[in-house]
């Protein structure tokens, strides 16, 4: 009877440990490779020797292993991006996991317990911004809402010629200014002097100067190369189609510091999936896909003719461009490079609810700002670590939201819009109601993406006109989560000193910073408040961030959230994934130098054994 | 003290080499505080014009993490065909007070003129506004007199790349130091005008003018001297970073 017992138990045992599905083993090999991108070969940090990495293809449901070789003179990582799994698995070293020494092979193994597109990449150092990436699909068990004849992945990037990333960040670190070669100059003064007059020119300079900022700060990095797939716009990555086919498009942005605006001129882009979720399909034009995060889109070439892929980088400097084309060898024309874009005071820290189309900027006086304490808005005052004032003084922190005509500069300082009489802008620069381009597009019935601030420079704008998605239109089909209202909030405030080029998290860098502590099944709500002049893509590892659009149940759940300067965003997790995490700007250079914290989610038990 | 200048520089220079070893790349844990370090040659110039023909530099560097940095800094001139006439290092600790700004304490020495003099330094260096580069700094000599140097500089962009500098210095002691000819009040106000060429952030070819005026005493010491009290002389320069 015992033994009879025992047997059974045995079986039982066995069968549980046995595997549920298949057991796939895939082998990665981490080394270095020459590529040309730029007219010369250049050693690139390479996973199985190509830029970017294999395409990883997974099932839902796979128990997956995976053997990383480390072949480089110094540590490495594979980190999952967007993939839900045990933190021990998650590759960031110093957080999941020591790191994989030179000549070891590390053993990643985990379910693949989701669908959809995502990527992989090095999370040690500068890695990833050399080459160490790939895009990761991973196939549905059940049938998609959507359907498609063929598809491919895009992966787009960005390759620096002439600077490695430790030489980058030095730079800058130096000179935050060390690669903005598009500065306002005297000759930009003399257009807006003829445009708007001698005295509002000497002005508007006068706030930016004040400011110490650059409205012409839009990418920290120049000189890069644009890659499509690993090629640049002469290498033009083709794929091909039969006309009529449904092509899916999986969409990366594995660009170390690059946001890119994508387009298919002559086609409509269905987006069915964002950062792997599925989303209600959405048609348009044109589409921004912030560093790390996918889409998925679904076009239908119905011609017998080359179709280009353009992704256009935020700051107008350049483009990823691959083709679709009937046969290889066919390209459309390159287009120029739209006209530079410029932030606006807009776009400048906590400016929640300001009317900027009303505003007067000439009239306020920056200049006596830091000795003055007459125009300082106290009430605006809130909760925050104290700032400090370029006079040394200190004040604490403004709390952003909302207040009217409250102006908070980047040192603390806050003070009130005082005139209200309209005004010329200078150029390149649109405020609400002043852009006529703006005008324009209003009046086609496109309206302003409500994740920007109003009047912001970076307000996307469809190339050829029509439809520029936004995260308001991005629906989940089938929610992973019960809507339910979040326990308690959590302000993550983006902060940082671009003089210093030092970012920060509610003003406190990475090594000084205590982890921020989720209980384990308790949801919470992240409020996301933009402080500076950046957009920063923040980026969860292990649980989803449920991205308020006001969708209430059917907000999308994403691995990464892009927050534009000067705005206010929300999204809530479920933290039901036990362990440490990283939390972090996925932009390389901000993560590097201290837009970073660790989460840690801990069982409430766990606090009262203690 | 030129025994303890060497040491510095040697420490300086063991540290740098120390930090440039080639290592792994940071875990995630220590990324954000790392070291850097800069080294630029601000000006090195010939003047001409008025008087005799100068050679004069400035250059200052620093090494250290976003709170904690050592820096130096060196100026002088030194006419040509003459002996030096004026050299100064700086030996500073450097860390932020303010989004802008930041502090510096630490040794300067004088090697020239003579004899030689050592003062405690005390300053607040940053970004003012309307993008005004500003140095202001206290010293109190191992005489005990008591001096200040007050520096402001802005970058005017003509084109990305052709940039036009206008610079001040003033200083000006509280007490007099006759065996260094400086008197009590303002001593000397230098105003400069350079037009540089960023062919790279690192190397940018200049011209300019640049005038200086002494005052007071110290110009009565410089009449006594059979020098000129204020000059204006053309320069042709190089800005460089190592």
């Amino acid at each position: 009877m015992r033994h009879l017992f025992r047997a059974a138990l045995a079986a039982a045992l066995t069968l549980s440990l046995a595997p549920p599905a298949w057991a796939g083993t895939y082998d990665l090999t981490i080394g270095k490779a020459a590529i040309n991108v730029a007219g010369r070969d250049q050693t690139a940090m390479t996973i199985n020797g190509t830029v970017p990495g294999p395409v990883l293809r997974f099932t839902e449901g796979e128990d997956l292993i995976i053997n990383v070789t480390n072949t480089l003179d110094e540590d490495t990582s594979i980190h999952w991006h967007g993939l839900i799994l045990p933190y021990q698995q998650d590759g960031v070293p110093g957080i999941s996991f020591p790191g994989i020494k030179p000549g070891e092979t590390f053993t990643y193994r985990f379910p693949a317990q989701q669908a959809g597109t995502y990527w992989y990449h090095s999370h040690s150092g500068g890695q990833e911004a050399v080459g160490m990436y790939g895009a990761l699909v991973i196939d549905p068990k059940a049938r998609e809402p959507f359907r498609y004849d063929r598809e491919y992945t895009v992966v787009l990037s960005d390759w620096h010629p002439d600077d490695s990333p430790r030489d980058i960040l030095m730079n800058l670190k130096r000179s935050a200014d060390y690669y903005n070669y598009q500065q306002r100059t005297l000759s930009t003064f003399l257009d807006d002097a003829e445009k708007m007059g001698l005295g509002r020119t000497l002005a508007d300079r006068a706030d930016w100067g004040s400011m110490r900022m650059v409205p012409a700060d839009i990418a920290d990095v120049s000189g890069y190369v644009f890659l499509m797939n690993g090629k640049n716009t002469d290498q033009n990555w083709t794929g091909l189609f039969k006309p009529g086919e449904r092509v899916r498009l999986r969409f990366v942005n594995a660009a170390a510091m690059t946001f890119f605006d994508v387009r298919m001129p002559g086609l409509k882009m269905t987006v069915v999936q964002a950062d792997g979720n599925n989303v209600r399909p959405v048609p348009v034009d044109e589409f921004r896909i912030a560093v790390a995060e996918t889409y998925d889109v679904i076009v239908r070439p119905t011609d017998a003719k080359a179709f280009s892929i353009l992704a256009e980088s935020m700051a107008r400097t350049g483009f990823a461009r691959g083709t679709l084309a009937p046969e290889m060898g066919m390209a459309a024309d390159l287009p120029p490079n739209r006209p530079k874009q410029f932030l606006t005071m807009a776009d400048m820290a906590g400016h929640g609810g300001m009317d900027h189309g009303s505003m007067d900027h000439g009239s306020m006086d920056h200049g006596a700002m830091p000795q003055k304490s007459a125009p300082m808005d106290h009430s605006a005052m809130g909760h925050g670590p104290t700032h400090t004032m370029p006079d040394g003084s200190t004040m604490a922190g403004a709390d952003h939201q909302g207040h009217g005509m409250t102006h908070t500069m980047p040192d603390g300082t806050v003070m009130k819009g005082e005139s209200h009489a309209g005004h010329a802008m200078p150029q390149g620069q649109s405020m609400a109601g002043m852009d006529h381009s703006a005008h324009g597009a209003m009046a086609s019935g496109d309206k302003d993406d409500p994740f920007y601030a109003p009047g912001s420079g970076l307000m996307p704008k469809a190339a050829e006109g029509g439809k520029f998605l936004s995260y308001a239109d991005l629906k989940a089909i089938k929610p992973l989560y019960p809507d339910r209202p979040a326990a308690r909030e959590i302000i993550v405030r983006l902060t940082g000193n671009m003089e210093r080029y030092v970012w920060s998290i509610n003003g406190v860098k990475y090594s000084d910073a205590e982890p921020i502590r989720l209980k384990y099944g308790e949801r919470v709500r992240f409020k996301f408040i933009n402080e500076t002049m950046m957009t920063h893509p923040m980026h969860l590892h292990g649980m989803w961030q449920i991205l308020d659009t006001g969708s209430g149940k059917y907000n999308p759940a994403k691995h990464t959230i892009s927050i534009a300067p000067g705005k206010t965003v929300e999204a809530d997790i479920e933290a039901d994934a036990e362990g440490q995490w990283a939390f972090h700007c996925h932009l390389m250079y901000h993560m590097a130098s201290g837009m970073f914290r660790k989460v840690v989610v801990e069982r409430e038990t766990a606090e009262v054994s203690r | 003290m030129n025994t303890s200048i060497r040491t510095v520089t040697l420490a300086a220079a063991l540290t740098v080499g120390a930090i440039l070893q080639p290592g792994s790349p940071a875990r995630a844990d220590a990324m954000d505080d790392a070291i850097y370090w800069h080294v630029q040659a601000e000006q090195v110039e010939m003047r001409t014009g008025e008087g005799t023909d100068t050679l004069a530099w400035e250059a200052d560097g620093w090494i250290g993490n976003d709170d904690h940095r050592l820096a130096f800094k060196t100026k002088g001139e030194n006419p040509i065909g003459k002996r030096l006439e004026k050299a100064e290092v700086q030996a500073l600790y450097r860390r932020p007070i303010s989004d802008f700004f930041d502090m510096n304490v630490g040794l300067r020495h004088n090697l020239r003129p003579d004899p030689d003099r050592t003062y405690a330094v005390l300053g607040i260096q940053g970004l003012a506004e309307q993008f005004i580069e500003t140095d202001a700094n206290l010293f109190v000599s191992e005489t005990g007199d008591v001096s200040a140097r007050l520096e402001a500089e802005v970058e005017w962009l003509l084109t990305q790349r052709l940039v036009l500098v206008p610079q001040a210095e003033a200083d000006l002691s509280f007490s007099e130091d006759r065996k260094i000819h400086s008197g009590a009040g303002i001593n000397t106000v230098e105003l400069g005008l350079r037009l540089k060429y960023e062919m790279r952030r690192e190397f940018a070819p200049y011209i300019g003018v640049h005038y200086e005026r002494k005052f007071g005493a110290t110009a009565n010491f410089a009449r006594d001297e059979g020098e000129d009290t204020s000059a204006v002389k053309f320069v042709t320069g190089l800005s460089f970073w190592l």
